[in-house]
């Protein structure tokens, strides 16, 4: 099984205090609960919009959102 | 009303506990605490010779080979603990997690009473495997006798050669959450006792400068039987994936409550049999107030962290909570829900909001809320809470009220049609603690 280098979203939920900037950023992958918290799915951020991604971490008043290179498996193709 | 607090202080001991290589055993047969029993009956602890460099590795060795997994709740498997610590760097601190915060598990509280030895043994044993320089033996303030019980067995020791590591007894304050072993050693470093945030467990907890390798009490007493006697002994009882004897402590809706040593993959129903239920078993609470319910129809379920997962069970602490067809399951797990939310460290907007709001709608339901949105609604906030706190505080909410939502799917359905439970307004087959509302903190 390969496994490759992608980008993933961590929230630090104990720093995290609802501002909503990361799902005004970037509705594709935050969305937000019924308080305001950001829900993320943990997957890998698709190449467009890393660059979004990364501004989304930068501009948190918390620096609750975090950007962080992680291993991902890839399923074998074919065979 | 049986209750966590006034749960039979003598531990039932079934008779797999009459062997000598078990937990109670050794109190079963000298029916005192003191040192001098517990060497009559054990014989003195394998401790290392001074300057046997090989002795650490034979210790986890053998840890290894008896297959021991940790007691607290995880399962995890101890000789991978004892890995991870040991190849951090040598010196550090043993803790003895004996918080037990969790209301209806009295375990750990039995060992410290009745077997305080084999607890320190095992504490000592670890201590000298890691190259430790300190163990703290962690019991909560509330239980100011359990404390005195474990100071009196270390004073004890003192002037033998079963005490090579220095014990300190520490009470952190906190309860339920405190108990958690990132929080754990956050306090014990002077910080504020609250979970923090380990996106990768593997690099291990620091007290100080030192790793620390935090045990359940429970798992600490079994490696000083397995030092001791072999873990072949350890493997005789058990299944071959889930070896060993292991602490229950059964509650609710039963006339014998207690603390019962069973060797895993007895199946759940002869467990909870033992206690004697008041009444026709309607389902049981497993792993505690963050475990899950399962119906009768799981009591043919062998009691190991694999069979009870795929009944839809956990084995987690050992705890069992019995409710009887005499009880309502949406109004028990309404008051657990309740009780967690109030446990809450505070740190997490999730787990704040999401706990109280998830207990509320519980409530409304076992009410009888004539709203046909009701289970929908719960379901989707249980959903949100699920796996977005720092510890798993609210991971453990998610799944017990999901499993009551399953469990307990004819009683939801019929109150979220306006029908309130017949059952609502009888006493609590709980601990008595829900009734006291919100835990300090």
């Amino acid at each position: 099984m390969r496994s490759v280098a992608e980008t993933v979203i961590k929230v630090n939920p104990i720093a995290c205090q609802a501002y909503g900037y990361c799902a005004e950023l970037l509705p594709e992958l935050v969305t937000l609960d019924a308080w305001g918290y950001p829900i993320v799915d943990g997957g890998p951020v698709p190449r467009h919009l890393v660059e979004l991604a990364r501004r989304a971490a930068k501009d948190c008043p918390r620096r609750a959102f975090l950007l962080e290179k992680a291993r991902i498996r890839q399923a074998p193709t074919g065979d | 009303m049986p209750s966590a607090t006034d749960t039979r202080t003598d531990p039932f001991i079934t008779d797999a506990a009459h062997d000598r290589a078990t937990l109670l055993g050794g109190w079963r047969a000298q029916r005192n605490p003191d040192l001098r029993s517990h060497l009559a009956w054990h014989g003195a602890p394998p401790l290392p010779r001074p300057g046997d460099a090989t002795w650490p590795e034979r210790f986890a060795a053998t840890i290894e080979r008896s297959g021991l997994s940790g007691r607290g709740g995880a399962s995890f498997p101890s000789a991978v603990k004892l890995e991870q610590v040991r190849s951090a760097r040598r010196g550090g601190s043993v803790v003895v997690n004996a918080m037990e915060g969790e209301p209806a598990s009295a375990k750990d509280k039995v060992l410290l009473s009745y077997v305080p030895h084999l607890v320190l043994d095992g504490a000592e044993l670890a201590a000298c495997a890691l190259g430790a320089t300190q163990i703290v033996v962690c019991v909560a303030p509330e239980h100011p006798d359990i404390a005195a019980a474990v100071r009196r067995a270390v004073a004890e020791r003192v002037p033998s050669a079963l005490a090579p590591v220095a014990v300190e007894v520490r009470c952190p304050p906190g309860r339920y959450v405190a108990g958690e072993e990132s929080a754990l050693v956050s306090w014990l470093n002077g910080g504020p006792g609250a979970p923090s945030w380990r996106p990768d467990k593997r690099n291990p907890l620091m007290i100080g400068r030192g790793p620390a390798l935090v045990h359940n009490a429970e798992t600490l007493a079994h490696m000083a039987l397995i030092a001791r006697y072999g873990p072949a002994s350890f493997r005789a009882a058990g299944a071959p994936d889930a070896p060993g004897t292991s602490l229950v402590t059964v509650s609710g809706g039963v006339d014998h409550p207690g603390v019962y040593e069973v060797a895993l993959g007895t199946t759940l129903g002869a467990i909870v049999d033992q206690a004697r239920p008041t009444s026709g078993v309607a389902a049981v609470l497993t792993g505690g107030f963050g475990g899950a319910w399962v119906g009768a129809g799981a009591l043919g379920t062998p009691y190991a962290p694999a069979p009870m997962a795929a009944a839809g069970g956990v084995v987690g602490a050992g705890v069992l909570v019995v409710l009887t067809r005499r009880a309502c399951g949406i109004a028990e797990t309404a008051r657990v829900a309740h009780y967690m939310a109030g446990q809450s460290t505070g740190q997490c907007g999730p787990c704040v909001f999401g706990l109280p709001a998830v207990a509320e709608d519980l409530e409304r339901l076992a009410a009888g809320c004539d709203d046909p949105g009701a289970t929908a609604r719960l379901g989707r906030r249980v959903a949100t809470v699920d796996g977005r706190g720092a510890c798993r505080h609210p991971d453990g909410v998610a799944r017990m009220v999901r499993s009551a939502m399953a469990v307990f799917a004819r009683d939801a359905a019929l109150h979220g049609a306006g029908q309130p439970c017949a059952f609502r307004d009888e006493p609590s087959v709980l601990p008595a603690i829900l009734g006291s509302g919100k835990a300090t903190r």
